[in-house]
């Protein structure tokens, strides 16, 4: 008898996540007494919690081989900003360079941990736990236990900077109106497109109410968003680049071979392997991309922090491995998507928001999110043996 | 019949969500006897099974057990064994990292006080144990260092400590050999005379014949007939029985396109032991298989078969790889499966749920896995046209699937074996390696594949096959290849081949 998950389509953990987290926010924007939505706490909710969205996209990958996960990121994002501050604050390297060598140092700590893994075969949790001790340590040695900063302007402006608006002073930022209603009506064109390709050659698609009903919610999605964001500073550089990931590890998960490959590994190993799939250089990769984001998340962190120091990105791992999980990404590999993991991400970020709103103490937080990641997975988990079916 | 009836299980009903998996099954087994149940996969014998021992507790179901005359309610599996009711299920329950011993006693430990094990009490008693299963082996040994048989019979000695009334045996010689396979139904039949009394499903209608007092016929989820297995019952007529139709002949008849000019060959091939690389695995191999010709590989479990295959497919046996591979006359390098892939050459493994397919995923994931160059390019997948090309590989070859989104592992064996040939068909191979292609399939399923194999090996492919059923490759092949020990000793011609022929030249070299 074997139990399994239904395929990918019908994902429910995805969407009950999506209900759980609408019914969060207002839950919360009640209880703050509607500071949760106002514009200027929308923007920094996603700014505080960028990291956690370009750590899980990482995360995934790793997640997706088979449950690996990659428990070096927190320190990767030390590392890198250390490497920062050294580079712009003490030898003044132009932020350009300095970037590129930042994210050239994470491709070369997954490379390190992707050797060791893909080649040597030391297992995912050992290696990167060792790297979690090793770029710790590395961080404290660069910066000498001492916190750096400040930062060139041009650095500061990847985290903090906004766009600029084409007519300033109409109150709300147009620009960003602009951009929601072009992103809607592109995510329209894609989802008629390929809803009619399918139809056209007589494969199976959903109704049209359905693909109405979908459109719409997206449509109000992400114009709410840039409402609300427009009502502040707009859409910022570092959420342009957010999407701009979003768009790549969704490509690479949904479309690319390589992807079809990363979900084949986690569903089963062997079979990927007699399938002609070369899973050593699959592992090799799925490191490298990790550390790259890693590379990302430390820009991102000194940024927005204006300063490097040695004690950034503690427990960022377990945000990002959590947000994965929470968003339905699975524990033995093979399934999980990148909208399951913004929805993780997004759901952690809330709630640090809104308990931080609430006045709950740190120590308070700490266990009333463990305790939420428990209780979601649980419910999910029970919903899903519901759904089992033996033959 | 007498009343001597040691179960009665009287019109049993289960439901699934959508399906009703048995339907007012019932079954009456004599105290002493063999009972066989047979079926066709789907058929409801694994369901009626997990009833009977409280994997589907009471309640779940409708219809009444009776056990030794008392109506039995179980909750779960403790419930029945208590009451010497013990199944021995198809995939093997024991832990491979304990000893045999620990295993036999799992659960059920010997103690010299409450909660501490008495170790001397423990090997003694399995000791015994062993020896009437005919088992020789040291109840230290782990259990992973076993083959399969040999912890089938473990499996059966741990049932024995359970001072087991009535013992289930699901499938108990699909990954068994024919050697094995005699031995265990030797084995049966022993512990018939000691007055235990035995259920046993399979899909080996000969074997069945041989032991079964009682044959009951199950087809989709109800009870066709319960036969008693004298000399009037015939295969055929179990077969008719398992499949409400005629199977005239087991095998379809197969039209010849043999080219004798354009070879692939297996030169000089020696393998060394994954596990111990000083020792030979194989060693000196040389096998040739023509284009559109069926070739088979013959031979006792551990004979290297499936090990000769794997090295063959990329080198995915073997500590070092000597030899050569050649197609059509041209030198193939094949290193990795993907450089195998590439060079044309397939392997369709044994085991299919273990290292064939990805259960949890859609069968077009599943089908289109190891070529998605051919439904893409750039590294992107086209999702329309992987689909537009599953869809046509589900009507080629038959896969009954409610849809191709639905994952693979909610199919029945037989169609996740079709889809397993498909997904390598797909792949464009001019050499198509086959490990037992109709392991635990249905009757009618393994006749969908033979019909198959023929249609490939029609269209031009080469194809090598192994399988542990004998009859099977007599059937089917136009050559035999005898491997024993490591070596090829014989070839035989498909109409030359019999099965004592075959087993005598094993044991002949076995001997020397």
């Amino acid at each position: 008898m074997t139990t399994l998950k239904s395929s990918s389509k019908t994902n429910i953990r995805e969407y009950t996540m999506g209900f759980a987290l609408v019914v969060l926010i207002i839950v919360l924007q009640f209880a703050t007494q509607g500071t949760m939505l106002k514009p200027l706490n929308v923007s920094n909710l996603l700014h505080q919690n960028m990291y956690v969205f370009v750590l899980g996209m990482g995360m995934l990958l790793c997640i997706l081989t088979g449950g690996n996960i990659d428990l070096a990121v927190g320190s990767v994002v030390a590392f890198c900003g250390a490497i920062a501050g050294v580079l712009m604050v003490d030898m003044k390297v132009p932020t350009l360079p300095a970037v590129l060598l930042i994210l050239l140092s994470g491709l070369a700590v997954g490379a390190w941990q992707g050797f060791w893994i893909a080649f040597v075969k030391v297992h995912p949790w050992i290696t990167t736990l060792s790297g979690s001790l090793i770029f710790r340590g590395l961080a404290q040695v660069i910066l000498n236990g001492r916190s750096i900063g400040p930062f060139p302007e041009a650095y500061q402006f990847l985290a903090t900077g906004f766009l600029e608006d084409f007519s300033a002073g109409t109150g709300r930022h147009m620009l960003t109106l602009v951009i929601g209603a072009a992103g809607t009506l592109v995510l329209a064109a894609v989802l008629l497109i390929s809803h009619y390709g399918n139809k056209k050659n007589g494969l199976p698609t959903e109704s049209t109410g359905q693909l109405i009903v979908k459109i719409l919610i997206f449509a109000l999605f992400i114009n709410a968003i840039c409402w609300l964001l427009a009502g502040y500073k707009g859409i910022s550089f570092a959420m342009l680049v957010l999407v701009g990931l979003i768009l790549i590890f969704s490509f690479i998960t949904k479309k690319s071979v390589f992807g079809r490959h990363l979900y084949a590994m986690g569903g089963n190993i062997k079979a990927a392997k007699l399938s002609g799939i070369n899973t050593k250089r699959m592992m090799f990769i799925v490191y490298l991309i990790s550390g790259l984001m890693a590379a990302l998340a430390g820009i991102l962190v000194t940024s927005r922090l204006n300063a490097a120091t040695p004690k950034a990105g503690v427990g960022y791992e377990l945000d990002a491995v959590a947000a994965c999980f929470l968003g339905g990404a699975s524990i033995s590999g093979g399934a999980g998507t990148v909208y399951g993991v913004m929805v993780g991400a997004l759901i952690m970020g809330v709630l640090n928001n809104g308990m931080s709103l609430l006045g709950v103490s740190i120590d308070w937080q700490s266990a009333i999110k463990g305790l939420v990641v428990l209780v979601a997975v649980a419910f999910d988990m029970y919903f899903k043996n519901k759904q089992r079916y033996s033959i | 019949m007498s009343d001597n009836v040691l179960l009665e299980m009287r019109e049993i009903t289960k439901t699934f969500p959508g399906v009703k998996a048995l339907d007012r099954v019932s079954l009456r087994a004599q105290k002493g006897h063999i009972h066989a149940i047979v079926g066709e996969n789907g058929a409801g014998k694994s369901t009626l099974m997990n009833v009977l021992s409280g994997i589907y507790p009471y309640g779940t179901y409708d219809g009444d057990i009776y056990f030794d005359g008392e109506l039995c309610k179980f909750k779960g599996v403790r419930d029945s064994e208590g009451k010497g009711i013990v199944i021995i299920h198809q995939e093997l329950a024991l832990i491979p990292q304990l000893s045999v011993a620990e295993n036999i006693f799992l659960g059920n430990e010997r103690l010299s006080a409450k909660g501490v094990v008495d170790w001397s009490q423990t090997y003694l008693y399995a000791d015994k144990l062993l020896r009437s299963v005919n088992l020789h082996v040291d109840p230290g040994t782990q259990v992973q260092t076993l083959g399969v048989g040999k912890q089938q019979l473990v499996e059966i000695a741990k049932a024995l400590s359970k001072d087991v009334k009535l013992l289930i045996l699901d499938e108990p010689t699909a990954a068994l050999n024919d050697e094995e396979s005699e031995k265990l139904l030797e084995l049966i039949l022993s512990l018939k005379q000691q007055g235990i009394t035995s259920i046993i499903i399979s899909h080996k209608i000969h074997e069945v014949r041989k032991v079964a007092d009682e044959i009951t016929i199950l087809r989709d989820g109800s009870t066709v007939e319960t036969l008693l297995n004298d000399s009037d019952v015939t295969e055929e007529r179990i077969i008719r029985g398992m499949v409400g139709r005629d199977l005239s002949q087991r095998f379809p008849p197969r039209e010849r396109d043999i080219d004798p000019t354009k070879l692939f060959e297996i030169e000089n091939w020696s393998v060394g032991d994954e596990a111990n690389p000083s020792r030979k695995k194989l060693e000196n191999i040389n096998i040739r298989v023509a284009k559109g010709e069926v070739v088979g590989i013959a031979g006792l479990m551990g004979a290297g078969r499936t090990e000769l295959c794997k090295s063959v497919f990329g080198r995915t046996y073997g500590a070092s790889v000597e030899g050569d591979l050649r197609l059509h006359g041209k030198q193939i390098r094949a290193r990795t499966p993907a450089e195998a892939i590439q060079h044309s050459i397939a392997y369709v493994t044994e085991d299919r749920k273990g290292e064939g397919l990805i259960l949890s995923q859609s069968v077009t994931t599943n089908l289109t896995l190891s070529n998605l160059e051919r439904v893409g390019s750039n590294h992107t997948v086209n999702h329309l046209l992987e689909l537009v090309e599953s869809e046509k590989l589900r009507d080629e070859f038959h896969i009954k699937a409610p849809d191709l989104f639905q994952a693979v592992g909610n199919l029945s064996g037989g169609n996740q074996q079709k889809v397993m040939l498909a997904k390598w068909v797909f792949a464009e191979p001019e050499v198509l390696i086959m490990d037992e292609p109709t392991r635990g399939i249905d009757v009618g399923a393994k006749y969908e594949v033979y019909t198959l194999i023929n249609k490939l090996a029609l269209e031009g492919k080469h194809i090598l096959v192994i399988s542990s059923e004998m009859a099977e490759l007599i059937g089917l092949c136009d050559r035999i290849y005898i491997m024993n020990e490591g070596s090829i000793i014989g070839e035989v011609s498909g109409e030359t081949a019999t099965q004592e022929n075959i087993m005598a030249a094993i044991i002949q070299s076995s001997k020397e």
